[in-house]
């Protein structure tokens, strides 16, 4: 059964590709579905025993490398952390499928979407429930290339081609970091797999390590190097730049990236190292930072996004610093469930988006929406429905976790904690604030877009429908079903799957933090919802309009909605300069310059050069050629009445050498 | 006479036959004439050693030259006489047919 969970979305993906032309697009579309259905009741029975019950299960598939101490296998783990991964990766995907067959039906190539659809989650599963770091990081690039495939489903669009190639090439950034993290834990513990490591890990700590020529604490090293390797695939501050991008897919696509699977593995990846972190606090500080900057910068760009797809990227951006600085307080499980609740809410506020953009006739920009409460109301009580799970409404998903982890970082009395705790409430703000304009631009308000579109749109048909009902009732009910499940004070649920210090954690110091501090996430989340609905409100919208045209406003909403004008930094100083050092550098310069002309083409030139000189000699006049002659006759004589005192002074080889290379520098007919 | 001033005159016999082919730039007939000056020193400097060395090897050495000489500027004046019928000149300078 727990081989069944990976092998059941690969026969998927092997189906619906080599068979996809005798399937048809329906026919694969209900293949993969119900074999994802099956692995999601896999998953559950799996989270059942492993989690619920506390038997967590190893199987040692097959060896893989046997050289010395290297020894990684093929492996599965399956402890809590990965049940827990495995039922959201394989519930949003399961909804996903199901909700793609009815999305995607018209296209003519669905059995293909289908298929990657399930390569995706394969690879999704291999990431969390390998048992060495070789094996997951199998899973890490095999998530970055499916996530390729999907965002260039389209692949006749210019744009798609670019995205995907900008998503591909973000995470290889992250990627790298990661490898290298794997080769230093290597060489600290002579091992990758995740028993070893973690069962030597406190007997290491004090190790030091030399990197770049500078001795630096192993475990920070290793933290640092993983969290680049985070950063890309959960898209934190720096590395973000591919996910809002990503949104070139199909909108199916971007409720599985965003919401379950790839963003969630960086997340994943710091729970499941959570026993280096714990003997880090350096990263672990450096990692809060980064979460905390990475949510506040991702809610303030959402606030001016007016692409329907773009806003909830940037939510999901938002929300993935939310995890990471929750891992940076060493509070893991907070993390991962946060990430849970997260997958069911995003999940239904993108397939809510993808329901809307289906009914409109593919539009996607909410300046031209407007007023689809009354023709859409299935669909705008669900995304309402989201849209409070995610603002963090006291009683639904996100208030269980999102509250929580800001109470905690509030009770954390480091830097760290207060810099996340204010960042992570302005975040709140301005994710009610965004949320609720999303809600206002689109579902109230008067019909902004051409009649005939209003004329054709339709709710929902019933494929499209059953994943938002079920993620609607995820989005209700995880949080209240899970809390003490998951976070509650003492929960033997983790097991040691992950690892927290008791000094780390401050869960209890949480439950006694002052009134004020416990209320201003949900005051400031009322305020900016009631901001977000006035402000777009068609009474006021001619007042906002004024405050974009003063020179401040003006000048905020550009910045803001060039998304702090990362990219055009990235452009202007790091693509850029990259590319023209490429061509004018190492290809012009080196390549087709140094090494040409000391290799082949130089070598053909200079003797070509020679050959013309030694031509010139023969000018056909007589009389060079008795100079010529004589002086070759001297030149012979002398050298052999001096052969003697020569014979110690040079070697006669040289000499022929030298004539030789001083026939060279005569000029040629050319040059002159 | 000694041996060194018959060398002598041997020598710049030579030595103004060499000079004369590399410096005369006008007429090929020169030119043979400064081999014929060049093979006359030569066969004057195997005179006086054969007279020197009172070996007579020297003089049936200088009859052969003799006889060679004769025949190279037979034949080298056939060849002249054969290329003036052709390119209506002897001048050096337009003697550029073998440029390489």
């Amino acid at each position: 059964m727990y081989l069944c969970i990976l092998s059941l979305p690969l026969l998927g993906f092997l189906g619906a590709s080599g068979f996809g032309r005798f399937l048809g697009g329906r026919g694969a579309g209900v293949f993969t579905t119900s074999l994802l259905l099956i692995t999601f009741v896999f998953s559950c029975i799996c989270f059942y025993e492993v989690g619920i019950c506390g038997s967590p299960c190893t199987l040692k598939v097959s060896p893989w490398f046997l050289s010395e101490y290297w020894d990684p296998t093929w492996g599965l783990l399956f402890d809590p952390l990965t049940g827990v991964m495995c039922v959201v990766v394989t519930s949003v995907s399961t909804l996903v499928h199901l909700y793609s067959t009815s999305y995607m039906g018209e296209d003519p190539h669905l059995p293909r979407f289908m298929s990657y659809l399930s390569l995706f989650t394969f690879f999704m599963l291999i990431l969390i429930t390998g048992d060495n770091f070789l094996q997951m990081f199998v899973g890490w690039e095999g998530v970055g290339l499916a996530s390729y495939l999907l965002i260039n489903f389209w692949f006749t669009r210019l744009q798609a081609n670019k995205s995907a190639i900008k998503a591909m090439l973000m995470n290889r950034v992250g990627d790298f970091g990661l490898a290298l993290g794997i080769f230093t834990i290597y060489i600290l513990f002579q091992s990758v797999n995740f028993e070893t490591v973690f069962a030597c890990a406190p007997h290491l700590s004090e190790e030091k390590i030399i990197f770049f020529g500078f001795e630096l604490h192993a475990y920070t090293l290793i933290g640092l190097l993983l969290f680049v390797g985070a950063t890309g695939k959960s898209a934190q501050i720096g590395l973000h730049t591919w996910l809002p991008d990503a949104m070139e897919g199909p909108t199916p696509v971007s409720a599985l990236i965003h919401a379950a699977t790839m963003v969630t593995a960086g997340v994943f990846l710091i729970a499941r190292c959570s026993p280096l972190y714990e003997y880090a606090p350096d990263a672990l500080g450096f990692i809060a930072f980064a979460g905390g900057m990475t949510a506040f910068f991702a809610a303030t760009t959402g606030l001016v996004q007016n692409d329907l797809k773009r806003v909830i990227a940037y939510s999901t951006c938002s929300q993935l610093g939310y995890m990471v600085f929750a891992c940076g307080l060493s509070h893991y499980d907070l993390g991962v469930f946060h990430l849970a609740n997260h997958a069911f809410f995003k999940a239904l506020l993108f397939l809510g988006a993808g329901s809307v953009i289906h009914a409109m006739a593919g539009e996607q920009d909410m300046r031209k929406l407007g007023g689809l409460a009354q023709v859409l109301p299935f669909t705008y009580g669900m995304m309402m429905l989201g849209t409070l799970a995610l603002v963090g409404f006291p009683f639904l998903s996100g208030f269980y976790s999102k509250d929580a982890l800001l109470e905690v970082s509030c009770a954390h009395y480091t830097l760290s904690g207060d810099f996340t705790y204010f960042l992570g409430c302005a975040a709140a703000f301005c994710t009610s604030y965004y949320s609720f304009r999303l809600v206002s631009l689109s579902f109230l308000g008067e019909p902004k877009g051409p009649r005939k579109t209003y004329e054709g749109a339709h709710e929902a048909p019933l494929p499209m429908a059953i994943p938002l009902i079920i993620l609607g009732v995820g989005s209700l009910f995880s949080g209240y079903l899970g809390k003490d499940l998951f976070v509650g004070l003492g929960t033997p649920f983790w097991g040691n799957s992950i690892s927290g210090m008791a000094s780390h954690t401050t869960s209890l110091e949480a439950e006694y933090i002052s009134q004020t501090m416990k209320h201003l996430p949900f005051v400031l989340t009322v305020i900016g919802g009631s901001l977000g609905l006035g402000i777009n409100s068609p009474a006021f919208s001619p007042n906002a309009y004024k405050m974009k045209l003063t020179s401040l406003g003006r000048s905020l909403y550009i910045f803001l909605n060039r998304r702090w004008l990362f990219d055009k930094v990235y452009n202007d100083w790091i693509g850029r300069p990259s590319l023209s050092f490429g061509y004018n550098v190492s290809f012009k310069t080196i390549d087709k310059g140094v090494l040409e002309i000391i290799g082949p083409f130089g070598i053909t030139e200079s003797i070509r050069n020679l050959v013309k000189h030694t031509q010139q000699i023969q000018s056909g006049f007589i009389y060079h050629y008795a100079f010529v002659m004589l002086l070759g006759l001297t030149f012979l004589l002398t050298i052999l009445s001096l052969e003697t005192l020569i014979q110690y002074w040079v070697d006669p080889r040289l000499w022929t050498l030298f004539g030789v290379g001083f026939l060279g520098l005569l000029p040629s007919e050319e040059l002159k | 006479m000694s041996l060194i001033h018959s060398l002598h005159v041997s020598f710049v016999v030579f030595l103004l036959g060499l000079v004369g082919i590399y410096l005369n730039r006008k007429n090929i007939i020169l030119v043979l004439m400064s081999i014929e000056l060049m093979l006359l020193g030569i066969n004057l400097n195997l005179l006086s050693f054969s007279v020197y060395l009172d070996d007579l090897l020297g003089q049936i050495f200088a009859l052969f030259i003799l006889t060679v000489a004769a025949a190279e500027s037979a034949i080298g004046l056939a060849i002249l006489v054969i290329y003036y019928r052709l390119r209506r000149t002897i001048d050096i300078e337009f003697i550029r047919l073998m440029k390489g």
